[in-house]
């Protein structure tokens, strides 16, 4: 009874855990199909991208640490300033403008964290959306620095990596947003694989019995916050970039309430929910855009009310009930 | 002689007009195997939520190997060792047997703190949660889902995760609760075989399983010790009898003596 | 000559008399059950719509609607309690928030396609528009009787809940629900009954609000932070509780409008967090 031998098992079976799967591969090939397909969407398809990154992020806080925020994108909304203040001054070059949004906004994650990991339950969403509301009407009223109701003007973003030029058609926004998107990914995949990982799904399942096994949840809750609000501004970033303008909406309830129903839609806790949902929703969104606003969320909101009562884990969870039972079978 | 495992110093809890804990003075020497007893409300869980910090005490000082615990907060005191399980299972229903155990192992051993590596970078954490779930004779089940176990087989799990973090004193809340006659023997078979490092104490109902796993015995009564003391000195004890064990003891105790009973 | 203090403090009294009718059920529900119910101010939106439909469309005298108001938003709250939210009382609180925000997403969508996006008309009889004089201020009428109909209600309230057999339900089943349950209380029924009357005051407060602040569909979602604000710091399950946090709110609101515009709602935001940090079960909660 070699313990290699015994333990080579467990190990194998969870380093089979991590392995790519086929239709993960399928997925990361098929986002490339906009070049070939829809030629004249590809703004659109930088937009997805954009909004599948920000989806990601909340899941990290949302689906894997099971914090419900109603206010996610006041990090958005500070990356996509802190890009666009730096051009705007006269430093338009894209990647160390996503760096400059990435630590900005960690570090506004990183303050908030304090407060959000010592709070529960309602206390916990309301503050939230405390913040949330703060910094939008912060940006509001700021309108020296924000721009106010007509935003930024007179951002231009360089040449990326000092060759690619940002064309009309798309192209290269598309192109540097799916990088950075994928690059995004493979850091959150190696994250929720990591021990890490584990102990943010811990928390989730059980909070109370955390510290019963000697883990210092606060610490993990801030460093996930930390993160999650980072990417949120890289995605925030990416959009001033690609459109060269940023205004009040980056930061708005609306924008917080989109992101959370593209996770719900996709299925919170599964890496993949937010891309599939943000993909979903927006595509939605384009399709339906004569129509008003009141009737779009009339329609979300039905949406919302049948996910809840019959696809409550989004819906890659209900594709992977469909298969177990098909495997079952 | 050294310093017991763990000792209460004049430890008192009231919730208002309630008196949960008053008074109580205790001392648990290293490895011995002890049961705490006593009618329900008598403050067995209260005392244990005292220990381990998730109740904090209106007096009183709690010593862990004569260490002053009395004002470091839960997951501290079980980075001292001091460990307890929950009557009620408390697992994380999603996660399997082997990633829950996997889990305490990395927290003790602070590589829960990295999420830059893989989990399969740290074969040693893995390798020792497998050997604790083969000691509770879970290796079979170690890939299931939690949720999916059976009830016995929770409560082993319920144990895996306090031997996890490597713990001194283990203090296990009604450890059988729930859990069939048959089940519950092999149970503390595998509690009684663990480690003489480790100091052990049991909140039990079962009078028999009380007798059979446990050499020392305290007797808590309306917030209070009783009396604390071997297993035939607490059966043999008349207050103890009046308050608690009954019949039962004299099936044990007195046999032979042909007394009449139910 | 009383200084202009007087009339803001007025106004914001006024104005947190409002928010408490539209607030108090919520803080009861959410203290009973726990679940978090963010329809709370579409109820309220529709006892708006009910007043202006039969003022404006039936002839329906102000007054005769503000029942009507009532009964209407207790009645559809209960149709939706009964067939929707009580299979989420043990569900998560995403799944909640999610579900209770769809509900406010369609009840502005309905809103809207039966009576457009703009504010709605409402045509008061003339004495309710005009105002008193008195030492040099000048008090509006309406805002006398809202102070008036507000206070009558909240003695009512504070009579059923420590008088009456119902009231020492609701108390119980507040401070500890399976206590309650242990102890033979139908709690399921008494919710279902609360949350009925909550809802109907929540209807009534939106019938009374028009003049105040206007009708419009997305009514339910900006009016929804307010009565979460005051729930969350008044405390769960308190009605004194949400009647302190909507007065303070009220006021700090009409006072920062009058001093100091351009801070806008970014003081009742900040006074907001600043107490749930302190006091993260409210003010005066119990949960």
């Amino acid at each position: 009874m070699a313990l290699a031998e015994k333990a080579s098992s467990p190990l194998f079976y969870l380093r089979a855990q991590t392995q790519w799967r086929p239709v993960e591969i399928a997925f990361w090939l098929a986002v490339l199909l906009p070049y070939a397909l829809f030629p004249n969407y590809l703004s659109l398809a930088s937009q997805i991208a954009i909004a599948g990154m920000f989806a990601l992020s909340l899941d990290l806080i949302l689906g894997y640490a099971g914090i419900v925020s109603l206010g996610h994108a006041a990090f958005f909304g500070v990356g996509a300033y802190t890009a666009g203040l730096l051009s705007k001054h006269g430093w338009g070059e894209p990647v160390s403008g996503l760096v400059a949004a990435a630590i900005v906004a960690g570090l506004v994650g990183y303050a908030t964290s304090f407060v959000i990991c010592r709070f529960r339950h309602l206390a916990l969403i309301m503050l939230t959306l405390g913040f949330g509301l703060l910094l939008a009407e912060l940006a509001n009223s700021l309108g020296w620095l924000t721009g106010g109701m007509d935003g930024l003007q007179g951002i231009h973003t360089w040449k990326l990596l000092g060759y690619f030029h940002f064309d009309l058609y798309g192209y290269t926004a598309f192109g540097y947003a799916l990088a950075v998107l994928f690059v995004v990914f493979l850091f959150a995949r190696r994250l929720i694989h990591s021990p890490f990982g584990l102990s943010l799904r811990g928390i989730r399942e059980n909070f109370v019995r955390m510290p019963a096994i000697g883990a210092p949840s606060r610490s993990h809750i801030r460093t996930i916050y930390t993160i999650a609000a980072a990417i949120a501004g890289i995605a925030g970033a990416l959009l001033t970039e690609t459109t060269q303008t940023v205004s009040l909406d980056s930061l708005d309830l609306s924008r917080s309430a989109d992101v959370l129903v593209m996770l719900v839609l996709g299925g919170a806790g599964r890496l993949y929910g937010g891309l599939v949902g943000a993909v979903i929703y927006m595509v939605a969104r384009d399709q339906f855009s004569g129509i008003a606003p009141q009737y779009w969320y009339f329609w979300i909101g039905l949406l919302l009310v049948a996910v809840v009562i019959l696809l409550p884990n989004g819906i890659l969870g209900g594709l992977a009930k469909l298969a177990l039972r098909g495997s079952r079978s | 002689m050294s310093a017991p495992a763990l000792a209460a110093r004049g430890l008192a809890k009231s919730f208002g007009s309630l008196v949960a804990a008053s008074d109580i003075d205790i001392e648990l020497p290293q490895g011995v195997r002890y049961a705490l007893i006593g009618p329900n409300g008598a403050g067995k869980t209260t005392l244990i939520n005292l220990m381990t910090g998730m109740l904090r005490p209106d007096a009183g000082r709690i010593l862990l190997d004569d260490a002053d615990i009395t004002a470091l907060p839960p997951d501290q005191r079980v980075r001292r060792g001091l460990v307890r399980t929950y009557q009620i299972n408390s697992l994380f229903p999603h996660l399997t047997a082997l990633e829950s155990v996997t889990l305490a192992v990395c927290e003790r051993s602070r590589a829960a703190q990295t999420w830059w590596r893989e989990l399969s970078a740290y074969p040693r954490e893995i390798e020792e949660a497998y050997e604790i779930l083969c000691t509770l004779k879970l290796e079979s089940v170690c890939y299931r889902l939690t949720r999916e176990l059976a009830y016995g087989q929770q409560r082993l799990l319920e144990i895996a995760l306090a031997l996890a973090t490597q713990p001194k004193v283990l203090l296990l809340d009604e450890p059988a609760a729930g859990v069939p006659r048959e089940e519950s023997t092999e149970l503390f078979a595998a509690i009684a075989g663990l480690s003489r490092d480790i100091t052990v104490l049991f909140i039990e109902h079962d009078v028999e399983l009380v007798f059979r796993f446990a050499s020392r015995i305290i007797v808590m009564v309306g917030g209070r010790v009783l009396v604390e003391g071997t297993a035939p000195e607490i059966a043999a004890d008349p207050r103890v009898r009046a308050v608690y064990l009954g019949k039962t003891v004299n099936k044990i105790a007195a046999p032979a003596a042909g007394l009449p009973h139910e | 000559m009383l200084p202009p203090v007087f009339g803001v403090l007025f106004d914001g009294l006024a104005y947190g008399m409002l928010l408490f009718l539209l607030s108090v059920g919520q803080s009861v529900t959410l203290g009973m059950m726990n679940f978090i119910n963010l329809a709370h101010c579409s109820f309220a939106m529709l006892g708006g719509y009910v007043t202006v439909g039969l003022m404006n469309r039936y002839g329906f005298s102000f007054f005769a609607t503000l029942p009507c108001a009532f009964v209407v938003a207790a009645f559809v709250s209960i149709g939706f309690e009964r067939t929707l939210f009580r299979r989420l009382y043990r569900a998560s609180e995403l799944d909640q928030v999610l579900l209770t925000v769809g509900i406010v997403f369609i009840s502005i969508g309905v809103a809207a396609y039966f009576f457009g996006t703009d504010q709605q008309p409402l045509l008061l009889p003339a004495y309710l528009r005009d105002s008193l004089t008195f030492l040099g201020t000048r008090f509006a009428v309406y805002r006398l009787f809202l102070l008036g109909i507000a206070l009558v209600i909240t003695i009512v309230l504070v009579l059923v809940l420590e008088y009456t057999r119902f009231g020492a339900r609701v108390r119980a089943a507040v401070d500890n629900e399976r206590m309650a349950r242990g102890l033979g209380i139908n709690v399921d029924r008494t919710f279902a009954i609360t949350f009925a009357l909550g809802s109907g005051l929540a209807g009534l407060g939106g019938a009374l609000a028009i003049e105040i602040v206007g009708l419009d569909p997305y009514f339910a979602l900006t009016y929804l932070v307010y009565v979460l604000i005051v729930v969350s710091v008044g405390g769960l399950g308190s009605i004194s509780g949400s009647f302190l946090a909507a007065i303070v709110l009220g006021i700090s609101d009409i006072a920062g409008k009058y001093y100091v515009p351009q801070v806008g709602a970014f003081l009742i935001y900040l006074v907001m967090i600043t107490l749930l940090m302190w006091r993260p079960l409210g003010l005066l909660g119990r949960r």
